[in-house]
């Protein structure tokens, strides 16, 4: 699955909303949805997909879903 | 009451901790245990296993972050993940007011509050992965009521009282619960060298006039952490006998 899809079911997943709404330009608390609490739900589907642990200050800096991808390439990950 | 369940326990080597992994282990859970003493610990571990039981060691001091988060990093690369956490691992001495130092409180803190945290923001992590769990924190029966020359001790045991609740809070949709023990006088290492006169003083002041039993403590982690407690989170439970201070 290409990793763009990917990111999409872990964001879509934890948050609970619809495909559509995960575009590169949503932001953490853009939405009601991405709060504090499923941004720990967040970062424990991402690590599941790619199979990676994911360091706090990345937890912490990860605040859209166009910065989760550019933090995603540290982690060498493939799709 | 726990097959295939993963718990991790601080401070495992003895006392409280070592009978709740014996017990914890009794009921199918797989324990993972942390202590200072390998050498106990290894002890320990063969224990289990002579009895039945499945058991993982690691000799890590909870105040050192960094051989903590190595044991969480040789979890995850395991694919272990947990469902418990028992953070019982801790410190006490006493002093009054004047004789407590700042090197005295910080060797106190790093133990009971700091590492205590810093384990448990990793098990957080790893509870996610199962979809919920339970934690359970060691508080004391000072952290409530305080106690004359405990003002150290018992303000780390009070903080773990505050932080237990709020933690409940930001993980009860998360379906984590945390919940606190505030064990009274219990016969453990920890008053082992306690003046006659105090022990007889403590022994009177509890209700079932009898000191408590590490078994005892152990088997109020079995409730919080099995399902038994499946609606229970934000609480501290007192296991003191009916101690009054």
């Amino acid at each position: 699955m290409p990793l763009d899809q990917k990111l999409k079911d872990a964001f879509a997943d934890a948050l609970s909303v619809d495909q559509s709404v995960i575009t590169d330009s949503l932001k953490y608390q853009g939405i009601p949805e991405w709060d504090s609490i499923s941004h720990m739900v967040l970062i424990s589907r991402i690590e599941e997909a790619f199979d990676i642990s994911i360091d706090t200050d990345d937890v912490i800096a990860l605040s859209s879903v166009a910065k989760a991808k550019e933090i995603l390439k540290k982690y060498n990950v493939s799709s | 009451m726990l097959p295939g369940k993963q718990i991790m326990i601080t401070g495992a080597s003895r006392g409280i901790g070592r009978a709740a992994a014996l017990l914890l282990a009794s009921e199918g859970a797989q324990v993972i245990l942390l202590a200072r003493s390998l050498d106990q610990l290894e002890k320990l571990r063969d224990e289990i296993k002579s009895a039945g039981g499945n058991s993982l060691v690691y000799k890590a001091d909870v105040s050192q972050a960094e051989a903590v988060s190595e044991v969480f990093e040789d979890l995850n690369r395991q694919k272990i993940y947990l469902d418990s956490l028992v953070n019982n691992a801790g410190i006490m001495k006493d002093a009054v007011i004047q004789m407590a130092g700042q090197d005295m409180t910080r060797e106190i803190y790093e133990t009971n509050v700091f590492g205590m945290m810093h384990v448990t923001r990793l098990a957080v992590k790893s509870i996610l992965k199962k979809r919920g769990g339970s934690i359970v924190n060691m508080s004391s029966i000072v952290g409530v009521y305080g106690n004359l020359g405990q003002s150290v001790y018992a303000s780390s045991k009070s903080a773990i009282i505050g932080y237990t609740k709020s933690l409940s809070k930001e993980l009860a949709s998360l379906q984590i619960r945390v919940n606190a023990l505030a064990p009274g006088f219990i016969d453990t290492d920890m008053i082992k060298n306690m003046d006659s006169r105090f022990y007889e003083r403590n022994l009177q002041s509890i209700g079932m006039k009898r000191i408590g039993t590490p078994e005892d403590v152990a088997k109020a982690i079995l409730f919080l952490c099995s399902d038994l407690s499946s609606y229970v989170t934000g609480q501290i439970i007192g296991v003191d006998g009916g101690m009054v201070l």
